[in-house]
């Protein structure tokens, strides 16, 4: 027994201790579809390139990169690579990838995305690569406005126009919900964008209670009220949990669905046949402004890693053009690389609605404001966001008016601020 | 089989600790002859086997013995509850500590040193309220909100459930066909995982759940019950007795079973009523089981979590967010992660409980006293 145990604890030590001389680089990855499958696939042609470095892929939930690695990284025991979605909130934990690659490349790839990374602290560090550029948007099920002798709103019609129109299909198909918005402060704040608000000034400062924003507050909730909304996603869940409402969409049951670009993998698979959908893109507010939310995904490095030229030319070996171009086709993702976008991409086993779709939300890019820009790219985001669901959630189901629900939202964001810093 | 030499009588002493080390190795020398049958039992084996261990056992035995010389025989204890000692404070003294120095600290930072001192501003900020029977007249309305939520829910679980218990363990306890069924039965949904209740439920009461398809087919039509603020929360309540009832009403069947038949029969005997019988005999006896069911039942309601959950997820809005949300929230869930906050809350929470259990046991003690 003891000599079991001995051998055991050997061999363990033996196989922590080999890797460590192999340079092992563990990637935490999580996937909206295939990301995680196909960088693994892609790594290994690195790996064979650089023999004597092992990339592992663990692939975990989204949850747990939101709230696992942030407290790792605080400990000190994070990963040495990992795609993350708070682009600017955990700048602090970064590798700084300037001293290996070619800066003039990654300038010229990347552009404004680099900033995304940089976070409260500004600089000109290169702290990761944009892997998946995503935009929201609407999707519309075609089916449902053939079967209702509904006219579909035009290019530029209004978030009015679309819902009339909603209602008006749901109403003479029988079908349960008009218009559905996932539940997030980040899809959130497109339509308020387009409603005036500025959330993230130019000089930086951040409001959730301007007129604007409190604009489309109350249209939000007169219309969760009114029924055009689906009520489930916003008032179904508590504190600042994630809702979609995709599969309400995939079932049928929505004619209008505003989520994002990278819902359309999963409608691409799960919808099939069953009905015609399309992407409309962001509808405009009363002042004209058709603003969606980019967003998306990037791959990082963490300085606290043993390897850093490793991490290093790992990122970098993903981010060049053949390679980024590959991965960007077989996720089905929009490309933040500027190359890769000029060159155009071939969606690999796309159907024709979902390279129509990729086509929609790419075009719609041009539309997003600055200030859409300047909020992804703003540290604390994921404080705003989670404050926007908890308060408009509670003015829906009556807890808070509109306009406490407004003033709360302005007491909460001083506060998160005052405990950031 | 009984060692004649043991147990030790009054005449044999064991060494004290001004004798020390000596007498007690001396006495090991002395010590009385295994019983002969025992030594009838011993094969050749033993002695072999024996010689084998003895010098593993030496090993240990010269350490202990040099420590015994160095400690005392009294202080030699604390050796042997070092290794608790060590799990115990690591794993529970220690966290409470940090819990205590973390509650006192703000910003987000996750290491203690890099955090700044604020002293009890934390528990200022949760109890500063103009109102505190209106969490909208409060700076942290979200933990007044779920504390007036925790208290309702509270009330009505645990008095719901105690009264459910207490009449299922009577009826239990009763002379009905197939008892032992029945008596699975409820005590069953214990047996479930809290995250497995919350998701039968949910899945009976969604929009397009189980219950709305029975009630669309009976024609009476079906109900968004969990969008609703009071159904979801009555349905919380309700999901958490339906968990929970079982235990305590498997301790209130032990108490009643506890009493004594003769007391029943001689009220039969008197002509006493049954429901005169249920209430000067069952009620009064059964009051100290009943004690210990309705704190443990107190307690269990104050840390209400999972199940409530994982079915609401706290909503609609905050109709369904309990205290121990509110904590996990503001720690781990929301951003930025107000490690200080949260402690300073599970501080209170843990008060209240500390003060739930010194009642249980002043009362616990009234009543063995008498």
């Amino acid at each position: 027994m003891t000599h079991l145990k001995l051998l055991g604890t050997t061999a363990l030590a033996l196989g922590l201790a080999a890797p460590a001389m192999a340079q092992e680089i563990r990637f935490m990855c999580y996937s909206d579809g295939n990301e995680c499958e196909v960088y693994d696939d892609v790594l290994t042609r690195f790996e064979a390139a650089n023999p004597g470095v092992d990339v592992i892929v663990d692939v975990v939930p989204y949850q747990a990169i939101l709230e696992n690695l942030p407290i790792q990284l605080a400990a000190g025991s994070g990963p040495d690579i990992a795609k993350v979605t708070d682009l600017g909130g955990l700048s602090q934990y970064y590798l700084d990838l300037a001293p290996y690659i070619d800066r003039a490349y990654w300038e010229a790839s990347f552009g404004d995305t680099l900033g995304w990374y940089r976070g409260a602290a500004g600089g000109d560090a290169i702290n990761g690569m944009h892997s998946q550029l995503t935009i929201t948007g609407a999707f519309v099920n075609a089916t449902l406005f053939e079967q209702a002798g509904v006219e579909m709103p035009g290019a530029d019609a209004t978030w009015d126009d679309w819902a009339e129109a909603a209602r008006s299909v749901a109403a003479a198909t029988e079908t349960p919900f008009p218009m559905a918005i996932d539940r997030t402060g980040h899809r959130f704040a497109g339509p308020a964008i387009s409603y005036g608000a500025a959330i993230v000034a130019e000089d930086g400062t951040p409001t959730l209670s301007d007129e604007g924003f409190a604009a489309f507050t109350a249209q939000f909730v007169e219309w969760n009220n009114d029924g055009t909304m689906a009520r489930d996603v916003w008032a179904g869940q508590g504190g600042a949990t994630y809702q979609d409402a995709a599969q309400e969409f995939i079932n049928g049951e929505l004619v209008f669905y505003y989520s994002g670009s990278w819902q359309v993998g999963r409608m691409d698979s799960t919808v099939g046949d069953l009905f015609d959908w399309q992407v409309v893109g962001s509808p405009c507010g009363p002042a004209g402004v058709c603003s969606g939310m980019p967003g998306g995904a990037g791959i990082v490095g963490f300085s606290a890693t043993q390897h850093p030229e490793v991490v290093a030319a790992v990122i970098d070996f993903l981010a060049q053009e053949d390679i980024y171009a590959e991965v960007t086709a077989r996720t089905r993702n929009l490309p933040a690389h500027l190359g890769v976008a000029q060159a155009g991409v071939e969606f690999e086993g796309a159907s024709p609605a979902a390279a129509a779709a990729l086509s929609a939300f790419a075009a719609d890019l041009a539309d997003v404001a600055p200030s859409a820009f300047r909020y992804q790219g703003y540290a604390n985001n994921r404080a705003m966001f989670g404050i926007t669901a908890e308060r408009v959630s509670q003015a829906i189901v009556g807890e808070l008016s509109v306009e406490d629900a407004v003033a709360r939202m302005a007491a909460d964001l001083e506060a998160a601020l005052a405990d950031a810093q | 089989m009984r060692w004649p030499g043991w147990p030790p009588t009054s005449r044999r002493r064991w060494p004290t600790r001004s004798k020390g080390v000596a007498e007690t190795k001396g006495q090991g020398a002395t010590a009385p002859a295994p019983p002969p049958e025992m030594t009838a039992l011993r094969g050749a084996g033993d002695g072999f086997a024996l010689r084998l261990i003895s010098p593993v056992m030496r090993l240990v035995e010269i350490p202990m013995i040099a420590l015994q010389r160095l400690l005392g025989i009294n202080r030699l204890a604390w050796v042997f509850l070092a290794p608790n000692l060590l799990l115990f404070g690591l794993f529970a003294f220690l966290p409470v500590i940090l819990n205590v120095a973390y509650a006192t600290t703000g910003g987000a930072n996750v290491m203690l040193a890099d955090r700044p001192q604020i002293g009890m501003g934390n528990f200022e900020r949760l109890l500063d309220c103009a109102n505190h029977l209106d969490p909208n007249t409060c700076r942290e309305d979200k933990f007044w909100r779920a504390v007036w939520n925790t208290l309702w829910f509270v009330t009505l679980q645990v008095g719901i459930m105690v009264g459910f218990s207490l009449l299922t363990a009577i009826v239990l306890n009763g002379k009905i066909r197939a008892r032992g069924f029945f008596r699975s039965v409820f005590f069953f949904p214990v047996l479930l995982s809290p995250v497995v209740v919350a998701l039968i439920w949910k899945w009976m009461l969604q929009r397009n759940g189980v219950l709305n398809a029975f009630l669309d087919w009976a024609g009476i039509g079906g109900y968004n019950w969990l969008v609703d603020a009071q159904w979801a929360f009555a349905w919380s309540v309700f999901l958490s007795v339906w968990a929970h009832m079982g235990f305590y009403t498997l301790i209130l069947l032990a108490g009643l079973q506890a009493i004594p038949r003769d007391v029943y029969e001689a009220a039969t005997m008197d002509r006493a009523s049954p429901w005169r019988a249920f209430r000067r005999i069952t009620l009064p006896l059964l009051a100290p089981t009943m004690l210990v069911v309705l704190v443990l039942a107190l307690i269990k309601g104050v840390q209400t979590f999972d199940e409530v959950y994982a079915f609401t997820g706290g909503g609609p809005g905050t109709a369904t967010t309990f205290i121990i949300q509110y904590i996990y929230e503001e720690g781990f869930a929301g951003s930025p992660r107000l490690f200080g906050l949260s402690a300073a809350a599970s501080l209170l929470v843990a008060f209240v409980l500390v003060v739930l259990t010194l009642v249980q046991l002043w009362v616990n003690r009234k009543s063995v006293d008498g």
